[in-house]
């Protein structure tokens, strides 16, 4: 009852639809300008390509959170869940190059399946998917490194890292594209699809209340548990092209999780579900990247580099939270 | 229904504590069948060790969270407080005040600044920490490779290492800081308004209460408590380390103890006794599993298991209640 109420007090806003993409892309238009000051070369094709290029894994996973986002949740695991499908592809690759697709498909499932195990447990035990997540990070973390001894063994086979480093050589204009920026454009566009199709309707509204929608006949629990299947699956693709571009570690996902709610959140998208862009939170993604090759550009030191992003991360929301909530 | 939830203390005592007397006679019985003991005078020591740790970040954890918020960056203000009070120190018994006094000043900002972010500039909470972690974490990682400074070494004899019987110091500070947390909670107004702010903000406004400095008090006490278990970590380790917030997952396992504990994660449910005994649950486990030689990333994944499982068990009966 009374979240109703409270939903419908009116958010009247001046300018900007809640949500909207706009204030996004002016911080990224602000960023590609100093950039370009500081560093014209970057601008040119061939390394926005390779840009591009290396910021998809994390622009696909910051749309896998945007489906688990926007229909009210969290998913906190998906970090680890990189780091396990990295080790465990190298492991069951071992050099491999027959064993390539397989394992590709193995772990395409395995992101599904820790997906679907998360969605369960959160809509069918009620378990709040921060506790859910948090609990399958550290069984995640912990099982790779039981299984693997505590450091890392075998190896990817150069079919599978192709994906994370290779490209199409030779292409008219724009020189070099990487695999992974014509899997990131596929992507994105069958998220955008998705979004406007029935599914992603009906995940908004989950999102914006779950009430309602139960009572406009959606099943939320199915609904909801897709939206974390999807988080799994962006992951496992993130996990071939990172695996792919920077190789085997423990760490090869630490911090991703958060890294892409930032990201989800400087695209407009708000915590707790209903409102937001899947385009936005890819653009936020993206954002943040540029941020990061901006500050390499000045040579601020790396350690500073969280500071940085911390400031960024409050600033922005800071403002958009001041505008929408200025009755 | 704001009635109801004005009166934490008339609640039963959370289920978590069976939980714990179940895991402590499976556990002992376990180790008894292994050929060990488990409650001799080193693994209860040092379980009580690692209690009172995590269980000083996770009372401060429990207030924000009863008021509908969250602090993710108790883990930073955890290392900032160790290098904070072992640089005042810097081995010399006289400083020991002045440092505390400091570590807790500074930690006690902190949580004001996590606070106006929450309430003035409306920043989701989750958001806010997470961006304050951030900006500490850079300062940190900018300036420290390693250990810094020395904790005074009568410091480190009484609260890093004195005990009474098998019981540390440190564990009775924290039996203190709870007491005193149960009964803000309890008996005060502050904490009454605190518990209707997470139940529901808008109801809790319109019956008069200032939402925003109530949360903003509960954040500066969080942060307070973590300088706190800074400080305990800083005399127990003899120096300033920077990164013993983030190596020892106190951010994620406080909030994961809060909830255990049974205090709902949407705020304006639950105690800090549930806390105490969400907190006990953990380290008990943990000394079972150490008492066992189990493989330390085995045990991270039972302990993964355990926390769903455990919220798992709390949302049930809610929802057996609600449907009663």
């Amino acid at each position: 009852m009374q979240t109703v109420q409270r939903r419908t007090l009116p958010l009247r806003l001046p300018r900007v639809r809640p949500g909207g993409v706009l204030p996004i892309l002016a911080i990224l238009a602000v960023l590609v300008v100093l950039v370009g000051i500081r560093q014209p070369d970057f601008l040119a094709p061939p390394s926005l390509m390779s840009f591009l290029g290396r910021s998809a894994p994390i622009i696909l996973l910051a749309a896998g959170q945007y489906f688990v986002i926007v229909s009210g949740e969290f998913d906190l695991s998906v970090g680890s869940l990189v780091t396990a499908q990295v080790v465990v592809a190298a492991r069951l690759i071992d050099g491999d190059p027959t064993r390539t697709w397989p394992v590709v498909l193995l772990l395409l499932a395995f992101g599904a399946l820790v997906g679907l195990v998360n969605g369960l447990i959160t809509t069918r035990l009620r378990v709040p998917s921060f506790i859910t997540t948090l609990g399958m990070f550290l069984i995640l973390v912990g099982a790779v490194y039981l299984w693997s001894d505590g450091a890392p063994k075998g190896g990817l086979s150069e079919e599978f890292r192709r994906f994370g480093r290779r490209a199409f050589e030779d292409v008219p204009v724009l020189g070099r594209v990487p695999y992974a920026l014509l899997v990131l454009v596929v992507l994105a566009v069958a998220a955008v699809l998705l979004m406007r199709s029935d599914f992603g309707r009906t995940l908004v509204a989950v999102g914006d209340n779950p009430r309602t929608a139960e009572l406009s006949g959606v099943r939320v629990w199915r609904t909801r548990t897709f939206a974390f299947i999807l988080s799994g699956l962006a992951a496992a693709v993130a996990a071939i092209l990172l695996g792919g571009y920077s190789g085997v570690s423990f760490q090869a996902g630490a911090g991703l999780e958060f890294g892409a709610i930032t990201a989800v959140v400087l695209g407009g998208v708000a915590l707790g579900g209903g409102r937001g862009a899947v385009v936005g939170a890819m653009l936020g993604a993206l954002t943040l990247e540029l941020l990061f090759a901006l500050m390499n550009f000045y040579g601020v030191s790396g350690a500073l580099r969280s500071t940085v992003q911390g400031a960024i991360i409050l600033l922005a929301v800071a403002v958009s939270a001041s505008r929408s909530s200025s009755r | 229904m704001s009635a109801l939830s004005l009166l934490p203390a008339r609640r039963p005592v959370p289920g978590v504590f069976v939980a714990l007397t179940l895991a402590l006679a499976i556990g002992w019985l376990v180790v008894l069948l292994d050929g060990g003991q488990l409650f001799n005078q080193s693994t209860t020591v040092s379980l009580l060790h690692v209690a009172a740790g995590l269980g000083l970040v996770a009372v401060g954890q429990t207030l924000v969270i009863l008021g509908g918020s969250l602090d993710l960056s108790v883990a930073y203000v955890i290392s900032l407080s160790t290098l904070v009070a072992a640089e005042t120190m810097n081995g010399s018994d006289g400083a020991i005040l002045p440092a505390i006094g400091l570590a807790l000043a500074v930690s006690a900002g902190i949580g004001l600044f996590n606070g106006l972010l929450v309430t003035k500039l409306r920043v989701n909470a989750f958001i806010a920490t997470l961006g304050v972690g951030l900006l500490l974490k850079g300062y940190l990682d900018n300036g420290y490779d390693g250990p810094a400074g020395t904790t005074a070494p009568s410091l480190v004899q009484s609260l890093g290492y004195q005990r009474v019987g098998p019981v540390p110091v440190s564990f009775l500070l924290l039996v203190a800081v709870t007491a005193a947390v149960w009964f803000a909670l309890t008996r005060t107004r502050f904490g009454h308004h605190l518990v209707a702010v997470g139940g529901d903000p808008e109801v809790a406004r319109l019956s008069g209460v200032r939402n925003d400095r109530v949360l903003v008090t509960a954040h500066v006490l969080c942060s307070m408590c973590a300088g706190l278990a800074g400080i305990y970590l800083a005399s127990r380790l003899g120096s300033g380390a920077p990164r013993v917030g983030t190596e020892g997952l106190y951010d994620l396992e406080s909030i994961a103890a809060v909830v255990i504990g049974g205090t709902a994660l949407a705020g304006g449910r639950g105690g800090v006794i549930g806390t105490v005994g969400g907190v006990l649950l953990l380290a008990s486990i943990d000394a079972i599993f150490n008492q066992l030689e189990v493989d330390a990333f085995f045990k991270q994944v039972i302990r993964g298991a355990i926390i769903i499982a455990a919220v798992a068990v709390y949302a049930r009966r809610a929802m057996r209640k609600a449907a009663a």
